[in-house]
């Protein structure tokens, strides 16, 4: 290994070397930062300036580049070196832009930039250049599980991106939900009648695809391995079984409709003239284009027709489903055009309590309307069968009434139950046993357990909104109703989403990189075994799943699984698990580093360790807005609050600091971590500080924790700011010089 | 001057022909009604209507009434008597709805029918406009002011016939108002042609009526 030599170089421009002392910053690089090379440039970022670097790499044998210019997050192109080590000192948003530009101020920013040089070359002399995953599989073949809409659209779009798909099919035939529906709901101008469900077309082109292997009446009996390197055992139900290898996996599993038996108030199984939306589709191909549809108790033409909303769903009853499956005020709407498109006399009502029409859905409502098709809005209480037909009662919500209608069939819009498999997090308790009758989709031999986890009333999904298609397993990848409820033409969107997600998993994973939210990522976490104590922090902590244990209970890394949150380092009590350029050191030196003034100058010091993900960018964003904050303050951007390793909360209070900030990700239901249970277990380890702060007789308030969003730009620099006033009002830090 | 009876029972055929259909009678005899299946219900009209609170049933719910086939409430109803064609509910309706029209479409077609609110001011000052426009093809403003006095009895006409005479007297002293007027007033220059222009147009119009009723409405 050649001699580590630092190069410090510092920018003077937007504003730097007008307020700052650059010379100073430069002589703080060279003394105390060790450096070998400093230079100062009046526009680091142009191409004169990184050609000074590069000229610096390649004559003076600089390896290790500090940039005292702006914050990581800009001009990460110009700055970007890959044979070296890097570490940015942010003068600008850090420094310059929060803080007010008045004589009285020009001691402590100055003495702020010169914490972040000293700070940035301490740091990038604990970081070795991460080499890449070398435990790389190299299958990039994508498993798609699941033969409906999605499966297909999923299989068909990998495909024609060139990558050979193995599609595993539960039942005999291709074509799931969508095979059995007479019509859809329009996908094209003017969406005003009900169209074709185009699943034949899908089915004929997977199974014409020469980049598709389809196995029907198959499942997967056994998954394992990693993105990249897939084994799964794919089992027919005679038994016969043979091992396929995949690079990514994508479950699109589907739905199971929720069981109306359930719903005894609204009649169903009392009477065959009370059914539920599935089953009017069979009724409709049935009647096909020329006949009409008949009543089942009779078969007499259906003349009055009633669709009740909402049949045990968007309600907290027990039994009945908590959301909104999002499909079905369409169905009912195309379901009554069955009706109204075959004879218009029909009285065809739609009782609903809210329209919900995705898509294009509110030109389909519109279309209804004119058809004569009537919207009542209105809660149904009860569905009284007949003879033949049945009586509904509901609630008229706009006149305020109790009133009934008669109908010849009554269809209840019952919802979507995701087929997400078992539930790998649910507590076996006395009164909530495992439901025996979950099945597992992946049985996945992974130790938490044979599914993805699931995020909310059992869909398999990390994030609705901000990282879609991911599961907790890294390389595998849900799309359509499994994620979320949905209807045919979102579930399309969606495969192809998930798609696009699996080729990015297998091409990272070739590469030996990290996938999403540190895609592309070099590093990996690897462990000193000399000194781990088989405490099992670290492979129960890792929200991913990605850390097993070998035959001699040792942690064993799958680093193709892992993110690269660093949780497991953040965990682990002994300090020996670590990644090249992020560690308990490159972190606990920048906290040495930080110059700590005496307790008779008056001036506190206080450590903000601040998640890269959403909080350091809202600091960045305080700072482009101009907003300023406390000059006490010290931030180091982690990768995950998950990664904060609480001997740095103990060193920071025995060096000195007079308090501590932790500023993650909201965590709990509503969750924004990007690594789903960093913030969460980040918050679960600093409750238990306490006892340390009680037995180094401190105050609790010296350790703050808060949860911030991206867009808490405001927020954030008054956090600080009153942060800053409660440290002055319990004083500095006794341990101050020892 | 009230000549169509509000005790008379509604025409039977009517209901007959749309069994419990109101929706359907309203869309075929009601200026604009084809629109009323298109409301959503969202409230935005009875949100936006400044006289909302007297109104008894603002024109989302007179529109739900009319799709839950209460013909009697409706058509009784004095609620789109009410509207003073401020627009506003037009201009805010997210399916634009012609909500004013719909209002004075299903006021005219009570009227029609004989069964809207006898009593009801709106009803019976427009009565005495029409009456009065239609003779001359101009407005006799002395007489129209007379009348609506006198809507509600001799003994108030006479009380606010004196609250006005200062008004009164002030408009006659800059030439605003002529006393003979009310006998001398000039109407348009052929106002026998206007009355067989306006014979003519309730021709068509109850034809038109007729064809959608199944039976000729007698309009007063």
């Amino acid at each position: 290994m050649t001699e580590p030599k630092l190069g410090a170089y510092i920018c003077k421009g937007c504003g730097i070397s007008e307020r700052l002392n650059c010379d100073q910053l430069a002589q703080v690089a060279s003394s105390e930062g060790k450096a070998a090379v400093v230079r100062q440039h009046p526009f680091l970022c142009s191409a004169a300036g990184v050609e000074m670097i590069r000229s610096d790499m390649a004559g003076q044998g600089i390896n290790q580049v500090v940039i005292a210019a702006c914050s990581r997050r800009a001009k990460t192109e110009a700055f970007a070196f890959d044979t070296v080590t890097t570490s940015r000192a942010n003068l600008r948003e850090g420094v310059i832009w929060i803080r007010p530009d008045h004589e009285d101020n020009q001691e402590t920013t100055q003495e702020m930039a010169a914490d972040y040089v000293r700070m940035a070359c301490a740091e990038v002399q604990q970081m070795r250049q991460p080499g890449g995953n070398t435990e790389t599989g190299v299958n990039k073949q994508i498993l798609v599980v699941g033969g409906g809409i999605s499966g297909l659209t999923a299989a068909l779009e990998s495909a024609a991106a060139g990558y050979h798909v193995l599609l595993v099919e539960k039942s005999a035939a291709l074509g799931g939900w969508a095979s059995k529906l007479y019509r859809s709901i329009p996908t094209r101008e003017p969406y005003a009648d009900p169209q074709d469900t185009g699943v034949e077309l899908l089915i004929h082109r997977v199974q014409t695809d020469p980049q598709i292997t389809v196995y029907l009446n198959s499942y997967c009996n056994r998954t394992s391995g990693a993105p990249g390197q897939f084994s799964i055992d794919i089992s027919t139900e005679s038994g016969a079984t043979h091992t396929v290898n995949a690079g990514a996996i994508i479950q699109a599993s589907g739905f199971t409709r929720y069981d109306a038996s359930q719903l005894p108030e609204l009649g169903y199984g009392q009477s065959p003239d009370i059914i539920d939306q599935a089953e009017l589709e069979r009724l409709a191909s049935a009647a096909g284009t020329e006949g009409s549809i008949v009543r089942p108790s009779d078969q007499a033409e259906v003349k009055a027709v009633v669709f009740v909303q909402c049949a045990g769903q968007r309600s907290n009853q027990p039994g009945h489903l908590p959301y909104c499956s999002g499909f079905c005020c369409n169905a009912a709407i195309k379901q009554a055009m069955y009706f109204k498109d075959n004879n218009p006399s029909v009285d065809t009502v739609i009782l609903y309590t809210d329209l919900r029409t995705p898509g294009n859905g509110e030109d389909f409502y519109r279309s209804a309307q004119r058809k004569g098709i009537t919207f009542s809005k209105g809660k149904v209480t009860s569905v009284v069968p007949g003879k033949q037909g049945a009586e509904v009662f509901f609630d008229d919500l706009i006149l305020d009434t109790q009133t009934s209608i008669q109908a010849d069939l009554v269809v209840l819009a019952t919802g979507q139950i995701a087929n997400a498999g078992i539930d790998v997090e649910h507590v076996t308790s006395a009164e909530e046993p495992t439901d025996k009758t979950a099945i597992s989709v992946l049985n996945l031999s992974y130790r938490q357990g044979p599914d993805v986890p699931q995020l909310k009333h059992g869909f398999a999904d990390s994030h609705f909104i901000c990282f879609p298609y991911e599961t907790r397993r890294t390389g595998i990848y849900a799309c359509g109703p499994v994620r979320r409820p949905m209807d045919m033409a979102q579930a399309r969107i969606d495969a192809t989403g998930a798609a696009l997600k699996a080729i990015q998993a297998v091409e990272n994973a070739v590469l030996g990189r990290a996938a999403h939210p540190r895609s592309g990522d070099l590093s990996f976490p690897s462990f000193r075994k000399e000194g781990c104590t088989q405490c099992k922090r670290c492979t129960v902590e890792c929200p991913f799943g990605a850390i097993d244990e070998d035959e001699n209970r040792y942690p064993l890394f799958n680093e193709s699984r892992c993110r690269r949150c660093g949780t497991c380092m953040g965990a682990c009590p002994v300090r020996v698990i670590s990644f090249q350029n992020y560690s308990v050191d490159t972190v606990g030196q920048q906290i040495k580093h930080v110059e700590i003034p005496d307790e008779m100058d008056e001036k506190p010091r206080i450590l903000i360790l601040a998640c890269e993900n959403d909080a350091y960018p809202a600091l960045d964003m305080a700072a482009h807005n101009r907003l300023s904050y406390s000059a006490w303050v010290r931030v180091i951007p982690v990768r995950c609050l998950g990664s904060v390793n609480t001997i740095w909360i103990t060193d920071a209070l025995n060096s000195g600091y007079d308090g501590i900030m932790l500023l993650g990700c909201k965590k709990g239901d509503n969750y924004q971590c990007h690594f789903v249970k960093g913030s969460e277990v980040a918050h679960d380890r600093m409750s238990k500080i306490s006892d340390t702060l009680e037995q180094l007789q401190l105050e609790k308030e010296r350790v703050a924790i808060h949860e911030v969003e991206i867009t808490d730009i405001q927020r954030l620099p008054a956090l600080i700011n009153d942060y800053a006033d409660v440290i002055e009002k319990i004083g500095m830090n006794p341990f101050k010089g020892f | 001057m009230e000549k169509s009876a509000s005790k008379q029972p509604p025409p039977t055929t009517t209901a007959e022909k749309y069994r419990n259909n109101f929706l359907r009678e309203v869309e075929d005899n009601v200026e604009e009604g084809e629109w009323v299946k298109m409301c959503i219900q969202c409230g935005v009209c009875s949100g936006s209507c400044p006289l909302g609170s007297a109104w008894e049933h603002p024109p989302q719910e007179l529109f739900m009434m009319i799709r839950a086939g209460q013909r009697e409430q409706v058509l009784r109803s004095d609620s789109m008597w009410m509207c003073t064609s401020c627009y506003n509910c037009i201009v805010r309706c997210p399916r634009q709805l012609p909500i004013t029209h719909i209002m004075h479409g299903l006021a005219n077609y009570a009227h029609r029918l004989g069964i809207a609110p006898a009593q009801n001011p709106t009803r019976r000052f427009a009565k005495i406009f029409w009456d009065n426009i239609a003779h001359s093809g101009r407005v006799n403003e002395l007489l129209l002011s007379i009348k609506l006095y006198f809507m509600n009895g001799f003994g108030e006409g006479i009380r606010m016939a004196y609250h006005m005479a200062g008004m009164g007297f002030a408009m006659f002293k800059t030439g605003r108002l002529d006393p003979f007027g009310l006998f001398m007033h000039k109407g348009i220059d052929n106002a026998k042609e206007l009355q067989t222009m306006l014979t003519k147009a309730r021709e068509i119009e109850d034809r038109r009526r007729g064809l959608g009723l199944g039976v000729a409405v007698k309009a007063d």
